[in-house]
């Protein structure tokens, strides 16, 4: 059964000959066919055409910042071609170390063997627990942050606030953020399922200024005055207690590489580190690390 | 003008082919990709465990098809009276000029994109259902209106399609038999036209499970069963557009089988309104 408005649009339209109309038909359709047969071959043929390749690999965390600066690298050097891959801190740590990628990406520190790589990191990147602007509370203990996030600590009155269940929201699982909250709060246990879920820092950041009992966390760069970062055992989120690491929830990025990067690989990474690299990282809300 | 008329056929042949494989290469993709994990966690598991920690290995869904299928309920409890009403009002008792605006209204709003919808809901309505009933406002409830909403333009037209579609002999020979406008559409109309209604509302119901963008910005996306219409909650597709942008290994595979799981659930409701269509 059409609906109506098709209809209406087909008998609105010119009774012409038949075969007259088929043709237009065709006419429309025959592009669609001839991009579908297209397709496949002309992404081959243009990434042939560049000079040298670089891969980078590795945690989902650093991913959408590496993608910016390969997206502006390449940009500028329309010779090289830059992929950025997910996949996990130690899936491309083990990557660079076998060589599948030039670079990986990670956001934990290096261990054990690991530590033989070339290390370089290139941000710090604070997390901030933020709450409305009209809740009271200015300071939180870690402990408590952890109680709440596992359900277990449900009403602002046990803080010592006016009573009412506290609304948590927190990141999508596989997010880097998500993660890193997880390593750095809550340790082995999981955050409980009651958690309304965001898939952004900017979504985080809205419910929480509009819904004046919840609790959630986002990029401490990211922080604005819709909302209030909360002091963590007295340590506020700033740019320098990131730096000198004094607020408890800051971890560092790192490229790391097999060998001492040279070539393509080493003109990256001095862009990365270059002031205009830092300025972009501190622009998407990490702390530079120069 | 013949010959040119064959290869014209051919090639509108042809095309149709590549649509029709398209589908198909979805499908053997989908099943492709998800059917692994279902295999490596067992059907049950899979389904009837509300565990879902797709990075620590947990890989429960029956949370979110629960909250799919109550969403949609919602959906329909909301959608159905209104749009049946409307499209009762408009085929029957509205005067032509009322029917001229109305009609071309109800369609724009099908193609107002659900992100709007969505955005609509977290500005307007969350705060109302916050403020007014309790709960974080992003809800079972805000999404039931918001869809509730989105397939009114879906029930409508085809409701209307299947009212004005019974002949107008019926309703002659019913008011002929001294019956009442309101006692013609109820005793004679309506039954008529009810396979069409049913096929109305299905397809609405396939819209509501189906649709992702608006429910995952009023729904919440909690992974608890919900006790409460105020209670966040996460559907089927809010699980696999909010999660798939980081996924990978086996938690790809499990956002791959959530889709399996959803495609079954929209094939079997579009197989039932092609049945109940075909019946009558």
């Amino acid at each position: 059964m059409p609906y109506p408005s098709q209809r209406t649009a087909l008998a609105g339209a010119h009774p012409a000959r038949g075969p007259l109309r088929l043709r237009v038909v065709v006419i429309f359709l025959l592009p669609f066919l001839m991009l579908l047969l297209l397709a496949p071959g002309g992404c081959r043929s243009r990434s042939a055409g560049h000079l040298s390749r670089l891969c980078v690999a590795g945690s989902t965390s650093v991913q959408p910042f590496a993608e910016k600066l390969a997206e502006i690298y390449m940009h500028q050097h329309p010779e090289v071609r830059i992929d950025v891959q997910g996949g996990g801190s130690s899936a491309g740590i083990f990557a660079a170390t076998q060589g599948a990628a030039e670079l990986g990406a990670s956001s934990r520190e290096l261990v054990g063997p690991e530590k033989n790589l070339q290390d370089i990191p290139i941000a710090y990147d604070g997390i901030a627990v933020i709450v409305h602007p009209s809740n009271p509370l200015a300071n939180i203990r870690l402990e408590d942050i952890r109680r709440i996030f596992q359900g277990q600590l449900t009403d602002w009155g046990l803080l010592g606030l006016k009573p009412h269940p506290i609304d948590i929201i927190t990141r999508e699982e596989g997010s880097g953020t998500r993660e890193a909250f997880e390593h750095l709060v809550m340790g082995t246990s999981e955050i409980t399922p009651g958690a309304l879920v965001q898939d952004s820092n900017g979504a985080v950041r809205e419910i929480v200024a509009g819904d004046p009992h919840s609790i959630g966390y986002i990029s401490a760069g990211l922080v604005n005055e819709q909302v209030k970062a909360l002091a963590i055992d007295g340590v506020l989120p700033t740019r320098e207690n990131i730096k000198n690491q004094k607020y408890r929830l800051v971890r560092r990025f790192h490229l790391v590489s097999k060998q001492p990067p040279g070539g393509a690989c080493k003109a990256f990474v001095d862009f990365v580190l270059s002031p205009q690299g830092q300025h972009l990282l501190e622009a998407e809300g990490l702390v530079g690390i120069k | 003008m013949r010959t040119q008329g064959k290869f014209i056929e051919r090639v509108l042949f042809l095309l149709a082919l590549s649509a029709v494989s398209s589908l198909i290469l979805i499908t053997v993709f989908i099943f492709m990709e998800g059917l692994p994990l279902i295999v490596h966690t067992g059907l049950g598991n899979f389904i009837l465990s509300t565990h879902w920690a797709p990075t620590k290995g947990h890989f429960g869904i029956f949370a979110m098809i629960v909250s799919s299928i109550l969403v949609t309920l919602g959906a329909l409890a909301l959608g159905v009276p209104l749009g049946l009403s409307c499209a009762i009002t408009l085929a029957e008792f509205a005067p032509s000029p009322v029917r001229r605006v109305l009609k071309p209204a109800l369609e724009l709003l099908a193609g107002i994109p659900s992100v709007v919808y969505g955005f609509l809901g977290v500005v307007w309505l969350v705060p109302l259902i916050r403020e007014h009933l309790g709960g974080p406002g992003l809800s079972l409830l805000a999404a039931s209106i918001i869809l509730g909403i989105m397939i009114l333009p879906t029930v409508i037209s085809i409701s209307i399609d299947a009212l004005t579609a019974v002949p107008d002999i019926y309703r002659e020979g019913s008011i002929a038999l001294g019956a009442t406008r309101w006692q013609t559409v109820r005793r004679v109309v309506l039954p008529a036209a009810s396979s069409g209604i049913v096929t109305a509302i299905i397809l609405g119901m396939g819209r509501a499970v189906g649709e992702t963008m608006a429910v995952i910005m009023v729904a919440g996306n909690a992974l608890k069963l919900p006790t409460s219409v105020l209670d966040p909650v996460r559907t089927l597709t809010s699980n696999i557009a909010l999660e798939l942008a980081y996924a990978a290994g086996r938690h790809r595979e499990a956002l791959f089988a959530t889709g399996i799981v959803l495609f079954l659930i929209i094939m079997l409701l579009n197989f039932s309104a092609t049945l109940i269509t075909r019946r009558r």
